[in-house]
């Protein structure tokens, strides 16, 4: 009897290379041990610049009040809550790659799971910032929670889709991070088990929670990642719904549609893998884990990215056919006037808007592009610009021209500190995944043996021989294999 | 929780396809497998060494549960109870408003619900000291332990390890501590299946 499950040969290997389980150990945990290199110094630093000038800006949002921002009276979100919505969008790859790709059983997210995971905490983590900042008194922030307090007691409003928000938030921050911290467990006690200094093995001892790999232990852990997984399909479309539900449920015209839960969802996968292109892009060279993130993996985040984008531009075009279709003056002229009219004054983010997430994707169609290292890091890039303009223009182009003609406010720019409480996040995102990249296995370990046998390159080489041999005898083989 | 030193002889195997058949051929022998340590989930040995199925996700349904009725009740509470709002004569009880926190108090219960469930079910915590019986159980190779009582002769167990394929043996002898787990209870006799 094989034990070898058989994949069909028409698939490509997930792990390139002549791997055995050791080889796999080496490979992917000999980087932490290593000393940091001068670019993983530089790449920090600059991080943490960016983060100094950050909190420095979200200093003077606190001692001289959100007037630090260009909002005004009419614009009452803008780049905040754009930058919001933008962070919790990319945060949803993560636990898309995780959860339901776990439960579609496609074994390239081994590969890319564990990276996109620790992108989605440090995503929301980011997120979260905004609207703590934007209340202006923050020190008011736990008004929030629901508690017997002293005021009344008067409780928050559970009616309010930002409560929901609230609630969303957390949980999805809590369960990704239980579910990347269990995960990463068996893997960290990989780097116990082969630390050569004291301090190490403490560390390392402390981080992995005394895990020996009893079976039994896999067993529950295996149930728990299932269950986990189970339980975060719905949870990270629910996130993405209830961020929309922010707009949706209000009476603004360009905000008040039906559709956007499913087409804030399908944005948010598209931007999300996007980033975790951008990232692992990098991080595949420069750890030299080319033979586990392979171009195999890229093209088939590419393929997501692809039926994602296409998701959102039809979603576009249908909320524009219904602004018109709907007989709404002033829904239609959301639209018409706002948005498509190139020569308004938020025209042109519109139509950039429709260029990178609708027409540039499409690039995605030939297969020679999406196996493409330097179209896939540059288109990256363009998604990712895009969809902060998609969040830019459903906030701005809806709400700067206001019911009252006297108060429209024509031009709302950014001041420096508005921009360096973005920056700011994009610094706590970099620090916080440098960290992980030099000090955690930025690939799920264990998880890539337990397909090795199944996809990895030499074996799947093996496999073709056996099967080559004598294909009757590997039928039956396969068949008795199958009936056990 | 009477802790006492406990001798077990230790095999180290490097594949999975002469493990298989080693576990069975242990359990027929009828030696005391007191568990294998793999560097990663390998499916089906749970069924090979007669472990159970664990429970964990009912436990999970169960936290799920307690999470739905907590948040509905404490909503239902607050604004028909303690505090209504009358917000334009619409019902104070405005089910389908609190549907987005009832369900995410679900997913919240039920996930650090099964996660503490787990940390707790294999006494799993930063500072939980455990005895390691292979430094390579986490990286290439599948250690099996077996418990000697006084019945055993380590030396018997020993050549059979060699039989069936262990390329590294030795006896170790471990502190069995509340943290080291019994699975005599989960384990069921060997009994001749179909398969593994």
């Amino acid at each position: 009897m094989s034990l070898l499950k058989y994949e069909s040969q028409q698939r490509e290997p997930l792990v390139d290379g002549n791997k055995d389980y050791h080889q796999v150990t080496e490979d992917i945990i000999s980087p932490i041990e290593a000393k940091p290199t001068r670019l993983w110094y530089i790449g920090f630093w600059i991080s943490v610049a960016l983060l100094l000038f950050g909190v420095y800006s979200v200093y003077r949002d606190v001692a001289y009040g959100t007037g630090q921002w260009n909002l005004n009276k009419t614009i009452g979100w803008g780049w905040d809550i754009t930058n919001f919505v933008w962070w919790v969008g990319i945060g949803h790859a993560g636990t898309l790659i995780s959860a339901i790709l776990l439960l579609f059983r496609q074994g390239w997210r081994t590969g890319v799971n564990r990276a996109a995971e620790a992108m989605t905490i440090f995503a929301v983590m980011c997120a979260g910032q905004f609207p703590i900042w934007h209340m202006g008194r923050v020190w008011m922030a736990f008004f929030v929670m629901p508690y017997p307090n002293t005021r009344g007691p008067l409780w928050v409003n559970f009616n309010s889709p930002l409560l929901w928000d609230v609630f969303a938030i957390s949980t999805y921050f809590t369960v990704s991070l239980l579910f990347w911290y269990s995960g990463l467990i068996p893997d960290l006690a990989t780097v116990r088990d082969r630390a050569k200094t004291k301090f190490r093995k403490m560390m390392y001892g402390v981080a992995s929670f005394g895990w020996t790999g009893s079976t039994k232990h896999w067993q529950r852990h295996e149930s728990l990642s299932l269950v986990l997984a189970g339980l975060s399909t719905p949870l990270v479309l629910s996130v993405h719904t209830i961020v929309s539900f922010d707009f949706a449920t209000s009476v603004i015209p360009g905000w008040h549609t039906t559709i956007f839960p499913p087409y804030f969802v399908a944005g948010a996968i598209f931007s999300g893998f996007a980033m975790v292109q951008t990232l692992l892009i990098v991080v595949r060279k420069v750890m030299n884990l080319q033979d586990y993130i392979t171009i195999g993996h890229i093209e088939a985040m590419n393929k997501v990215i692809v039926l994602t984008g296409s998701i959102v531009g039809c979603a576009y075009l249908t909320e524009l056919f219904i602004a018109w279709y709907g007989q709404n003056p002033y829904e239609w002229y959301a639209f018409k006037e706002n948005r498509a009219n190139i020569f308004s004054p938020y025209g042109w983010s519109y139509w950039l808007m429709m260029f990178c997430n609708v027409v540039s994707p499409q690039l995605f169609w030939s297969r020679k592009l999406r196996r493409n290292i330097a179209v896939t890091f540059f288109m990256s890039i363009i998604v990712n610009i895009g969809m902060w303009y998609e969040r830019f223009v459903i906030i701005v182009t809806s709400i700067y021209r206001d019911f009252l003609p006297s108060s429209w406010s024509n031009y709302y720019s950014p001041t420096i500190w508005e921009i360096g409480f973005y920056l700011g996040t994009f610094g706590l995102f970099f620090t916080c995944f440098f960290l992980f990249a030099k000090y955690m296995p930025v690939i799920a370990v264990a998880e890539i043996k337990s397909i090795l046998k199944t996809s990895g390159e030499n074996y799947k080489m093996k496999m073709t021989d056996i099967e080559k041999a004598d294909p009757e005898k590997f039928y039956q083989d396969e068949v008795d294999h199958a009936h056990h | 929780m009477a802790g006492g030193i406990k001798k077990f002889v230790v095999g180290a195997f490097d594949d999975e396809k002469v493990l298989f058949p080693a576990v069975k051929n242990v359990r027929k022998a009828g030696y005391k497998i007191h568990d294998v340590y793999t560097p990663f989930p390998v499916h089906g040995l749970d069924h090979a060494m007669g472990l159970r199925e664990t429970s964990l996700h009912t436990a999970g349904f169960f936290y799920a549960i307690t999470g739905t009725c907590t948040a509905l009740g404490f909503m239902t509470w607050i604004f028909t109870k303690d505090w209504p709002i009358n917000v334009g004569g619409k019902p104070f009880f405005a089910l389908p408003a609190w549907i987005p926190i009832t369900f995410e108090l679900t997913v919240l219960f039920s996930a650090v619900g099964m996660v503490l469930t787990f940390c707790y079910l294999c006494q799993l915590a930063p500072f939980v000291k455990k005895h390691h019986f292979h430094p390579r159980a986490t990286d290439d190779l599948f250690i099996m332990a077996i418990e000697c009582t006084d019945k055993t002769n380590p030396a018997e167990v020993q050549s059979f390890l060699q039989n069936a394929g262990a390329m590294e043996i030795n006896v170790q002898e471990a502190e069995t501590g509340w943290w080291l787990g019994r699975y005599d209870r989960e384990q069921k006799l060997y009994k001749e299946e179909k398969g593994y």
